[in-house]
């Protein structure tokens, strides 16, 4: 069921019906707000308010506006369904999104075309697309360097991806006690919110790791913030305790 | 203490035929015609507030309203609404309020119980100025506010009136809900408002049910002339069979709203004009010296009928489509004026974070944030008038004691006071407190 604004990305692919009825079946299930993806919905408006208010800032855009980041270029490093690349597009920027799935994807694509919205859809890796010397405005790195195997030569990537001026938002977790009790024991044993084994402790990085891959990559680390599940609101908010999950902005300078 | 809100009503037959047959269609439409964000079926008070509040913070609206514009200001037709002190900051904040060209500040609402042409009752509960503050209410012309509305939702860029026309199918598409409307047009967007009335066809498409039920009584609204000023004060009398509020209007003038047991409400509205004036007047008594009916009365029956949800997938109600209560606490449009609010705040703050505006967040923050405090203000109207709907000797006791207690514990009167406000029930919408979204 596509409607005629289909984005790029699914006019490049080989449409096959069943293929396109099976991705929106998957996409049905990330956009589920009370399936199976519901942990991501719940955490999402805390870190889409925080890219929100970074970026308003940075590029000295009206808040106001409905579409206040329109003219600036957006990549979504493992974006998975989509889940952040929407509400991006619908604030104006120009999104692509890069995941190393192909079936991630394509699901994002078919969730994407149905709401008629043009995002720029890529299977590919941030060093696939730094090889191919694309730029952008604002690079989001949303809870993937804890899956990274070298974080430097990561973000040595990303960083080099990033236009003069622009900035780059990394959302990961610590490497501390806490974050092995929460994330891990917490999130995927107890609570079933994650499927086991989504999280490796030893691959969790510090905030001081993070500021220094981030600094080798000739960034400067403007903001560290912490975000903190309250369990009897079940919302997450900002806090200065950065144990568990936290967000870093960086920035090239202009 | 409002001549309920009761008159925006629409007699709308939807047929069950929306279905996926409708996409073809849509497609086409889609490509042509200008994106609607928030369509709201009925351009009543809720319907229009919230329209102008979403128009306002820059999306785009259409208001889909079966009534045809006349585009002359209608008469007095004895409909008189309490405005509570946070929704008048909202209309003032909205534009709305400077178009109305008079309302009367109600300075005081004095409470008692007694029985009809009986003695003098003791006056039991005061409901004053709270720290020099704003008044309890004002009061004003239904006609004057509809209109201040329209006036303003004229104004508003991205605000479509679609005057004359009803909502005849609903169908879900990915992301949106699609809308034919009695025109042939079709409108999609991602969210549907039904701010319908108490009767809304749109509450019942969407299986939406509604538990509640008659109080067995009538509300009866006449307008009246009186010899001298009533300087602001407002009366509930508490009588036997229903309450008997006295609504202060411009001039010398009141607004009563007269609730009564279903058939002797029958029986004063079979009155001639004479005998209606003196069974007025036994209740009015003299305190204003004599008392005119200034026009014949109309009445309508009272229900309680609260929605047992408020939101479906893409779908929310406002208003009378949500809740009626019972008009003697003055609530139902303030009510829904307050879900307005409510739900144009969560809305544009969904979309301000590029979240789906119809998705269920910014669905669910406004049903949290509402239904409750519609609960609660049915349960309290609903006690009250329990309480003093009745002339058994045993509860009048218990009311007359209860109303010398709630007078006497300052914090319970505070309660009631601000809850009739509307301040007294967690963090208030923006709107509500003045300021923009």
């Amino acid at each position: 069921m596509t409607l005629s604004q289909a984005p790029e990305a699914t006019a490049k692919t080989t449409v096959d019906a069943a293929d396109v009825a099976r991705f929106s079946a998957l996409a049905a299930e990330w956009w589920d707000e009370n399936g199976k993806f519901r942990p991501l919905h719940k955490f999402n408006p805390v870190r889409l308010a925080y890219i929100r208010e970074k970026a308003l800032a940075r590029f000295s855009r009206d808040g106001t506006a409905r579409r206040p980041f329109e003219g600036l270029r957006l990549l979504d490093i493992g974006c998975g369904g989509g889940l952040l690349c929407e509400p991006m597009a619908r604030l104006g920027f120009a999104v692509t999104g890069a995941d190393a799935s192909e079936k991630n994807i394509r699901t994002a694509a078919a969730h994407a075309a149905e709401g008629s919205l043009a995002i720029d859809y890529r299977a590919t890796t941030a060093e696939a697309l730094a090889e191919a010397g694309e730029k952008f405005d604002v690079i989001l790195n949303m809870e993937v360097v804890e899956h990274v195997a070298d974080i430097g030569l990561f973000m040595g990537s990303c960083a080099a991806m990033l236009k003069p001026g622009g900035m780059m938002i990394v959302a990961t977790l610590n490497r501390t006690f806490k974050a092995w009790a929460l994330a891990i024991v917490g999130a995927e044993y107890v609570l079933g919110w994650l499927p086991r084994g989504t999280h490796e402790w030893a691959k969790f990085v510090t905030p001081g790791e993070l500021r220094s891959a981030l600094t080798s990559g000739g960034l400067e680390v403007a903001d560290l913030t912490g975000i903190a599940y309250n369990p009897l609101a079940d919302q997450w908010r900002r806090s200065t305790d950065t144990d568990v999950n936290y967000l870093m902005t960086a920035a090239k300078a202009a | 203490m409002s001549s309920a809100c009761l008159n925006d009503r629409h007699a709308t037959g939807l047929d069950e035929t929306g279905g996926l047959a409708h996409i073809g269609r849509m497609t086409t439409t889609l490509e042509t015609g200008p994106e609607t964000e928030v369509l709201i079926s009925g351009g009543g008070f809720a319907g229009l507030a919230l329209a102008i509040a979403l128009g306002r913070a820059g999306l785009a609206v259409a208001v889909v309203e079966p009534a045809r514009a006349t585009g002359t200001e209608s008469a007095f037709d004895g409909r008189v609404s309490s405005i509570a002190p946070d929704v008048r900051r909202m209309l003032t904040g909205l534009g709305v309020w400077a178009r109305i060209p008079e309302s009367q500040s109600v300075s005081d609402i004095v409470v008692s119980g007694g029985t009809v042409g009986g003695a003098a009752s003791p006056f039991f509960l005061h409901f004053e100025r709270e720290d020099g503050g704003a008044p309890p209410f004002d009061m004003v012309e239904n006609r004057f506010l509809q209109a201040a509305l329209r006036a303003t939702a004229l104004d508003v860029p991205g605000l479509r009136l679609i005057d004359g026309a009803r909502i005849t199918e609903v169908a879900t598409i990915p992301g949106r809900i699609a809308a034919t409307l009695s025109t042939g047009e079709t409108i999609a967007a991602p969210l549907l408002v039904a701010a319908e009335g108490r009767d809304s066809p749109l509450r019942d498409r969407f299986g939406i049910k509604t538990a509640g039920w008659s109080y067995g009584q009538w509300g009866i609204v006449c307008t009246v002339a009186h010899e001298r000023p009533h300087e602001g004060v407002a009366q509930e009398y508490f009588l036997p069979s229903g309450s008997f509020a006295i609504l202060p209007m411009t001039g010398n003038r009141a607004s009563l709203v007269w609730t009564e047991r279903e058939d002797l409400a029958k029986a004063v509205m079979a009155l001639d004009a004479a005998d209606f004036a003196a069974e007025v007047a036994r209740r009015f008594t003299d305190y204003l010296g004599a008392v005119t009916p200034l026009a014949a009365p109309s009445a309508w029956p009272l229900a309680l009928q609260l929605a047992r949800d408020y939101i479906a997938p893409r779908f929310a109600l406002i208003g009378d489509a949500a809740h009626v209560v019972h008009p003697l606490a003055g609530q139902g449009l303030n009510l829904g004026l307050r879900d307005a609010a409510a739900l144009a705040e969560a809305v544009v703050d969904a979309g301000r974070l590029g979240l789906d505006i119809g998705g269920m967040a910014p669905l669910e923050a406004y049903q949290r944030r509402r239904r409750i405090d519609a609960t609660l203000m049915a349960g309290m109207t609903e006690g009250l008038n329990r309480l003093f709907s009745n002339d058994a000797a045993p509860l009048r006791a218990v009311r007359e004691a209860g109303l010398g207690l709630v007078n006497a514990v300052t914090p319970l009167r505070r309660f009631l006071a601000r809850a009739a406000g509307g301040t007294e029930l967690g963090e208030a919408p923006r709107l509500l407190k003045g300021e923009a979204l």
